[in-house]
């Protein structure tokens, strides 16, 4: 159950890789803040979650940072595409990210105790891997604005934390 | 380019600081580290953290002696006060580090 969603995100964000391919061209820079703002927007809304229903230490520092983090990223972000007078556009990848964390949502929201501290951080895990493999492989590749890419750059660096810190987390509160 | 600039640093407050007992340490933090990452100052030195990067930080001392709230934008000072060794990271970004070397003034 835990992998099937886990893979409904990682198949999201390869459809960006089969976007570029398919039609041989890249996601453009407003399909990449959309996907990137979108996947900040879930991590909150999951770190909101948890921190309505985790009473674990660890877990609900690590959700307390994912909040902070990913809202100050994606302030950061609709800074910047109103600077740039982009306007971010939907795209099937945001399309399935939000339909894969959906389904996600609501099976977290279904756990309690232990369970859902265990559910809750093996999804962080895999989702901010996921993530930072679409970054350093796809998004930041193709964005063409350096601003963006500067952005990205930087998140791709606070989301290698966050992973290094799930990890973390995963390993001590078995 | 690491090493060269906390020798820079070093000499813009050699510089700035002349005549004064203490001197105000500066690190700046960008893009998810410290400025220079290892420091080396006298004690009764103070250490001025800014945070230059959109994210909240800290600077957390290892040893729990201090640990100082580096919002956006913000700084936050320390005086050194006695001789040795402090390693510190950031509570929020524990793969942020940081260390302070005092000599004896």
């Amino acid at each position: 159950m835990l992998t099937m969603k886990i893979a409904g995100v990682a198949a999201a964000l390869l459809l960006t890789t089969g976007m570029a391919n398919a039609q041989s061209t890249k996601p453009t820079d407003p399909q990449i803040a959309h996907i990137a703002y979108t996947a900040g927007s879930i991590d909150v809304k999951a770190g909101e979650l948890a921190l309505k229903k985790s009473k674990n230490k660890a877990v609900r520092a690590f959700a307390e940072d994912m909040v902070r983090d990913h809202k100050a990223v994606n302030v950061k972000a609709l800074a910047l595409v109103k600077k740039l007078g982009v306007t971010p556009q939907d795209n099937p990848t945001s399309q399935a990210l939000t339909k894969a964390a959906d389904t996600e949502y609501k099976s977290l929201a279904k756990l309690k105790g232990a369970a859902f501290n265990r559910a809750y951080i093996a999804n962080e895990v895999a989702f901010h891997k996921t993530v930072n493999g679409a970054l350093e492989n796809t998004l930041i590749p193709s964005a063409t604005n350096p601003e963006l890419k500067a952005l990205l750059e930087t998140g791709l660096k606070v989301f290698q934390g966050h992973l290094a810190h799930a990890e973390h987390v995963e390993s001590t509160e078995k | 380019m690491v090493w060269i600039l906390p020798v820079l640093a070093g000499l813009a407050l050699a510089g700035s600081a002349s005549g004064a007992e203490a001197d105000v340490i500066k690190v700046d933090i960008a893009k998810m580290v410290y400025l220079p990452a290892t420091v080396t100052v006298k004690v009764g030195d103070t250490i001025e953290w800014t945070n230059s990067d959109f994210l909240a930080h800290t600077a957390t001392d290892r040893a729990k002696a201090f640990d100082l709230n580096l919002p956006p934008g913000k700084t936050a000072r320390l005086v050194i006060g006695k001789a040795g060794t402090i390693s510190y990271y950031c509570r929020y970004h524990p793969n942020m580090k940081g260390s302070i070397v005092a000599v004896a003034k």
